[in-house]
């Protein structure tokens, strides 16, 4: 939603795609904006495959299951003729590994295509070239931190804690962990190279992220990405559900702020003085941030409702081999 | 287990999976092409207007010069619109009592402006000038097309980026004789675009697909 929210005109966004228009032109290919629109198609199109792809042995569980002829056709429809024979489990393990393969790169296209958005902008704060890899390294750990803070709540009420085991919940913190690690060398690396580089504007960026008006959100980010994660080292607390539930959710906070400073700090003070203000959200902005967690949960409770929330086919060799031993 | 769907559930899923690279194709090129169309552009549809003034008659059987009414052409961005007083200097002389001219003597009467229908306008963001085009050799008709053959007023052109562009980017190809700027009926010569060539450099045509150029 917020590619096409954050475009300033949503209802004109297809004006960013290369499509003949009235205008007679293309749109700036020199420009990132352009280049994360190709990157975010092509990362939803796969993602959305993927994700469809994977569903479609359980769907055709579901549409075999079915009490009524509208779930047998609505699920009949998106199982797409499935029969489980070997020649369609071997096309989906390959289509699963090609998708797999196709994925994992461009995660790292993705989100380095989307730090250019900052990185090619003179503003100081954002031309550094720690970006790509240090928003590669911010997109995983809040990723592993949103999985995390989604799943707690969903094996505990869902009762699916032999799925989720606990096993898999400290694998996650340990991914979290090193992800972390790299973040903290992001901020460590952007604040060394802004002083070292000796250019008066990106030392005052720095400087004013630290003690200017927004010191405490520049603190609270150091405390929430940093600091607290680093709990997880202790096997005890790595090992409990709720303090993880709790560290997931400092590093969500964590990561907004980080997206915060990176936004408004640099952008509050850059290079003409006579320029310089604050931002304060207004109720839109907050309705607008907060409508969008309603629609995410929204969106997420009707996939519980009607789609199988672990992968029963996965599940159906896991516990064949598990009775075996 | 009793089958769900027909056995026709088969081709029809073939053709709708396979051929919707197609569909999507066709379905763009429907929009395209009604986005283009007269029904969306008004391009040869005659607007109506308070009083059916026929370019046809005054320009095309009169030979009445575009200047007459639209003053301001060579001096100002904007081209004018007669005030009625244009309209009386013959109108208080011929046809004096005609009903179909009734709304203009109302108007000098009153002393009220004729609300005529704007046939070609551009949006507010596009800074159009009539002076610089005239000044440079294009012809009033090169955009506004055969006036003389309307009886009724029309927009020739759909005024898009795109065919500003056309001539922007190409100027050779349009530009004519500064002389023949205000003629109805000069018709581009067999060797245009050399011509043209010619004219561009000699009327210093430049800077035309500079942003800035019309988006001030």
């Amino acid at each position: 939603m917020f590619p096409l929210l954050h475009m300033g005109r949503p209802w004109l966004a297809y004006w960013m795609f290369p499509y003949p228009n009235t205008m007679g032109t293309w749109p700036q290919f020199r420009s990132p904006l352009v280049w994360d629109v190709f990157a975010v198609s092509t990362y939803a199109t796969v993602s959305l495959l993927f994700w469809f792809v994977g569903l479609i042995p359980d769907l055709a569980t579901l549409r075999d299951r079915a009490r009524s002829r509208i779930k047998q056709v609505l699920y009949g429809i998106l199982a797409m003729g499935w029969r489980g024979s070997a020649v369609h489990w071997h096309r989906y393990e390959m289509a699963s590994l090609l998708l797999a393969g196709l994925a994992t790169p461009l995660v790292v296209s993705v989100h380095t295509v989307v730090s250019f958005d900052f990185a090619a902008a003179v503003v100081p704060g954002w031309h550094t070239t720690i970006f790509p890899p240090y928003f590669v390294a911010g997109a995983i750990y809040s990723g592993f931190a949103m999985v995390m803070t989604l799943s707690i709540p969903i094996r505990k009420f869902y009762g699916l804690e032999d799925f989720i085991t606990m096993r898999h919940l400290e694998n996650m913190a340990k991914v979290m962990l090193a992800t972390g690690l790299i973040v903290a060398y992001g901020y460590m690396m952007e604040t060394f190279t802004a002083f070292y580089s000796g250019n008066t504007y990106e030392r005052f960026a720095f400087v004013n992220r630290m003690t200017g008006p927004y010191w405490m959100t520049y603190w609270s980010l150091i405390l929430c990405n940093i600091a607290i994660p680093q709990l997880m080292w202790i096997k005890k607390i790595r090992t409990t559900v709720w303090s993880l539930f709790v560290i997931s959710l400092i590093v969500n906070v964590g990561m907004w702020l980080e997206r915060f400073v990176i936004v408004v700090v640099s952008l509050h003070r850059d290079f003409l003085p006579s320029s310089w203000g604050m931002y304060y959200p207004t109720r839109w902005d907050w309705m607008t941030f907060i409508g969008s967690i309603g629609l995410f949960l929204t969106l997420l409770f009707l996939f519980i409702r009607y789609l199988p929330v672990i992968s029963i086919s996965e599940m159906r060799v896991l516990v064949e081999e598990e009775e075996k031993k | 287990m009793a089958q769900i769907f027909r056995h026709s559930t088969n081709l029809i899923s073939r053709l709708s999976i396979y051929g919707s690279a197609f569909i999507i194709a066709a379905l763009g090129y429907v929009v395209y092409a009604v986005s283009g169309s007269s029904y969306m552009t008004d391009v040869n549809v005659a607007r109506d207007q308070p009083v059916p003034f026929s370019h046809k008659h005054h320009v095309g059987e009169l030979g009445v010069d575009c200047r007459y009414c639209h003053t301001s052409v060579e001096e100002s961005s904007f081209a004018g619109l007669p005030p009625t007083q244009t309209c009386m200097t013959c109108h208080s002389q011929i046809w004096t009592k005609a009903p179909i001219l009734e709304p203009v003597r109302a108007s000098y009467r009153d002393d009220k402006s004729i609300e005529w229908t704007r046939v070609n306008a551009l949006p507010d963001f596009v800074y159009f000038n009539h002076s610089i085009h005239v000044a440079k050799g294009v012809g009033c008709t090169t955009c506004h097309g055969p006036m003389q053959e309307m009886p009724l007023t029309w927009a020739a052109n759909t005024l898009q980026m795109s065919w500003c562009l056309g001539c922007h980017r190409e100027p050779e190809k349009y530009v004519r004789p500064k002389e023949y700027v205000f003629s109805v009926t000069y018709e581009a010569p067999a060797n245009q675009v050399e011509l043209g060539r010619k004219l561009v450099k000699e009327y210093k045509i430049r800077s035309l697909t500079d942003c800035s150029t019309c988006h001030r």
